[in-house]
């Protein structure tokens, strides 16, 4: 009995750190204070401290989809067509973090951009919360990068104190270098100092033209310009006639992938083309969220009322866990994070039904074995150890579907469409959640506050 | 105790009253599409006051908008789906709309699908299904190990997707409901349902039989009804609960995903003892039948 209460009181501090959890965001009180009234804004906490050198850093919020957010969603096909087998995958990198860059650059909130290969298709996804303006979005994204070389016009007084500085694109002027010109950008090792370096290769063409400049500039800076933003301005060594440049000093090593990946976006442009494009409008989706809100709020009190009409104090012990449901599930959410989509809330919502599932099965278990004249606390028990192999073997299937529909290995032969996945993430948390809520909440919940059925009160051992 | 094994002949006439209006709408008029297969453009416009949806057509024919279907939405809310359109054309398409009406419609949402994306999904969700059926075939063989159960349960499954399926085709042809990754989300997730159940039911019968090896699979199967009757009502009660409130509450968004979730459920809930269990029992007869 002691190491029931023990989890009994261990559940009810988790319930209080997931109602922590789970405080609405810039949730506003007024509370009477005195004469005056004082204003109290609530919201989640956030996590921002160093264990073990570990820097953890967590805001619990919620993640709410384009759907429910508002925004615009690209899908972008990069077009392969002239660039070696061995290079698709890196141009296709650099394709995506150029997309990247400028969508930082432009302040978009959130953004997504992910690459998906499936056979001979390289995709570029994009997701812009907030943006509904098809034509900044695509702009934004749709536009092959623009990689350029240029030398650094410096007068005397300026030149020791911006050695160090990016110049900016009015200091320089073009030395007819671009990203045509680069064969291909590699990260490579010194071979004497060990330390990580960018080595770039030139087409003849650019071979050429490089070892002019080269030539002409030893000494001085060269600076490299993508999308006519500065991302490095090396200073020429040497003459180089070979056209196979390094850009060595200081990197680490992911400073020197970043900015080969860089290169790479001007050496192996890919034109993109718009294959998919989902503009949904912020008020649609403040919408959908008050509305199917309502509508989980209120299922969720029928559920509850019909479990207590059907079981009475056992329905109300039913209900308890189901709120611990609901805590668990919504801190998961902001937790893990999962992006709620308004199917992800449908698959809430409907793993709410599912998840008095359990609490039924057992209860009418539990029913039976009283009926057969069992005392109540053993019938209870026996109930539990019963119902268990059904409700494993009934959750089973969902769970399955629920991965399936997720394609966790972001498999190109399965649903990738953030919808889809929205819901099956919410339906598998729901279902594995109500395994855990509906087992051992409840019976904790049962063993210490159920005192038996009426008729049977003072049979209990 | 009811005898449920005695109105069997009930049950086929329930399943075949839905059924075959369901299958005949499949075979005639077949399934409505959405963008997400076909490829294409939909645009979901609302005005602050009704505007007849000829208007619109009209208006786009005078744009050459490539405007295929024009519908209500609730409310002064309105679907335009056409081909594959541009920016510029649409944002032209609602300046006209604003010419003619006196008022600039507010864009709910703008969706394009290029045709190659389209017949993608189309093959990703036939593989993501047969991959579930599968998953859930080989789960029923492990856990029953016995092909009368397995293939009835499989059976009550194929008349479950055959309901969901021939209603969305009826709504189709009736409401213009079309059959989107949403639809194809929410069938999936039924079909695990309607397993769901039949395994409730299956283990009570094998059960029994362990208990009593020589009983009658009819007698056996009454008494597991009976006992599972109550709480497969009651668990499918919460469900519709919930659905049934997405549904009328949920807004147009997620409407008809709630509708399929829901006839899912039903047919889900439905197909385990009058589907299923029935099945079993004629199995068994025509096997004991044979034997003699």
């Amino acid at each position: 009995m002691k190491k029931i209460k023990r989890t009994f009181v261990l559940l009810l501090l988790l319930a209080a750190v997931l109602v922590v959890i789970d405080i609405p965001e810039n949730w506003t009180i007024t509370v009477p204070f005195g004469s005056s009234k004082q204003t109290i804004t609530l919201g989640p906490p956030s996590i921002n401290t160093t264990i073990f050198g570990m820097k953890i850093q967590k805001k619990f919020s919620t993640h709410l989809g384009l759907d429910l957010a508002g925004g615009t969603q690209v899908s972008l096909e990069a077009d392969m067509t002239g660039i070696a087998e061995a290079d698709k995958q890196d141009s296709l990198e650099s394709a995506k973090q150029v997309i990247e860059r400028r969508v930082n650059f432009f302040g978009v909130s959130e953004p997504v951009v992910q690459s998906a290969v499936s056979g001979t298709t390289y995709r570029i996804l994009v997701e812009l919360p907030g943006v509904t303006n098809t034509e900044e979005a695509l702009a934004l994204v749709g536009q092959t990068a623009n990689l350029e070389f240029r030398e650094v016009i410096e007068d005397a007084s300026t030149a020791s104190i911006s050695a160090y500085l990016l110049p900016p694109l009015e200091t320089t002027k073009s030395v007819d270098i671009s990203g045509k010109d680069l064969k291909k950008s590699t990260i490579q090792f010194n071979t004497q100092t060990g330390e990580p370096e960018v080595g770039i290769q030139f087409t003849p063409e650019g071979t050429k033209k490089f070892a002019d400049v080269t030539k002409r500039l030893v000494g001085k800076r060269l600076a490299i310009f993508l999308d006519e933003i500065p991302i490095m301005a090396p200073t020429v060594s040497t003459e180089i006639a070979d056209g196979q440049g390094v850009i060595s000093g200081g990197f680490t090593v992911d400073g020197a992938k970043q900015l080969s990946i860089q290169l790479n976006a001007g050496a192996l442009p890919v034109p993109v083309k718009v294959v998919e494009k989902r503009t949904i409008g912020a008020t649609l989706g403040a919408e959908s969220v008050v509305k199917s809100t309502r509508a989980g709020a209120i299922g969720l009190g029928l559920v509850a009322l019909f479990m207590i009409v059907q079981y009475g104090w056992l329905g109300v012990l039913a209900d308890l866990a189901l709120i611990m449901y609901g805590l668990i599930t919504f801190a998961l959410y902001r937790l893990i994070p999962v992006t709620l989509t308004l199917p992800g809330i449908a698959g809430f919502i409907l793993s709410i039904g599912m998840a008095v599932d359990s609490n039924i099965l057992i209860f009418s278990r539990y029913k039976e074995e009283l009926r057969k004249g069992k005392p109540w606390a053993i019938a209870m028990e026996l109930g539990f150890g019963k119902a268990w192999e059904s409700i494993r073997d009934a959750n089973f299937t969902t769970i399955i579907t629920s991965i399936i529909l997720f394609n966790p290995g972001n498999w190109s032969f399965l649903p990738t469409s953030g919808l889809v996945r929205g819901f099956a993430a919410t339906l598998f948390i729901g279902v594995v959640t109500s395994l855990f809520t509906g087992i051992v909440v409840t019976r904790t919940f049962i063993r210490v506050l159920y005192k038996g059925p009426k008729e049977t009160k003072g049979e209990q051992s | 105790m009811i005898r449920f094994s005695k109105y069997i002949w009930i049950y086929v006439c329930i399943s075949a009253l839905v059924l075959i209006p369901g299958l005949y709408s499949l075979v005639r008029f077949g399934l409505r599409p959405s963008v997400d297969f076909t490829g294409g453009t939909l645009l979901e416009m609302k005005f602050s006051k009704s505007v007849p949806t000829e208007t619109i057509q009209s208006i786009a024919k005078d744009q050459q908008f490539p405007v295929i279907s024009v519908q209500t939405i609730g409310g002064s809310s309105y679907g335009i789906r056409a081909s594959v359109a541009s920016d510029e054309e649409i944002t032209k398409f609602q300046a006209a709309i604003a010419g003619k009406t006196g008022e600039t419609p507010e864009l709910l949402k703008k969706d394009t699908v290029g045709p190659i994306l389209g017949s993608e999904l189309l093959f990703k969700s036939v593989v993501a299904s047969l991959l579930a059926i599968t998953a859930i075939l080989l789960y029923v063989a492990y856990a029953f190990k016995n092909i009368k159960f397995g293939v009835s349960a499989i059976l009550a499954l194929i008349h479950d997707v055959l309901v969901v399926f021939g209603s969305f085709s009826l709504f189709g042809h009736f409401f213009g409901v079309e059959v989107d990754t949403l639809f194809m989300t929410a069938f999936l997730t039924t079909m695990s349902f309607s397993v769901h159940d039949t395994i409730v039911i299956f283990d009570r019968i094998r059960e029994y039989r362990k208990k009593d090896p020589r009983g009658n699979i009819r007698d056996l199967s009454d008494i597991a009804l009976n006992e599972t009757m109550g709480r497969s009502l009651i668990n499918s009660f919460t469900i519709i609960f919930m659905l049934l409130a997405l549904v009328l509450m949920g807004g147009e968004s997620v409407k008809w995903f709630a509708v399929a979730l829901l006839i899912g459920t039903v047919t889900g809930t439905y197909s385990s003892p009058f589907v299923a269990t029935p099945l079993v029992i004629l199995w068994d007869y025509l096997e004991q039948k044979k034997r003699k």
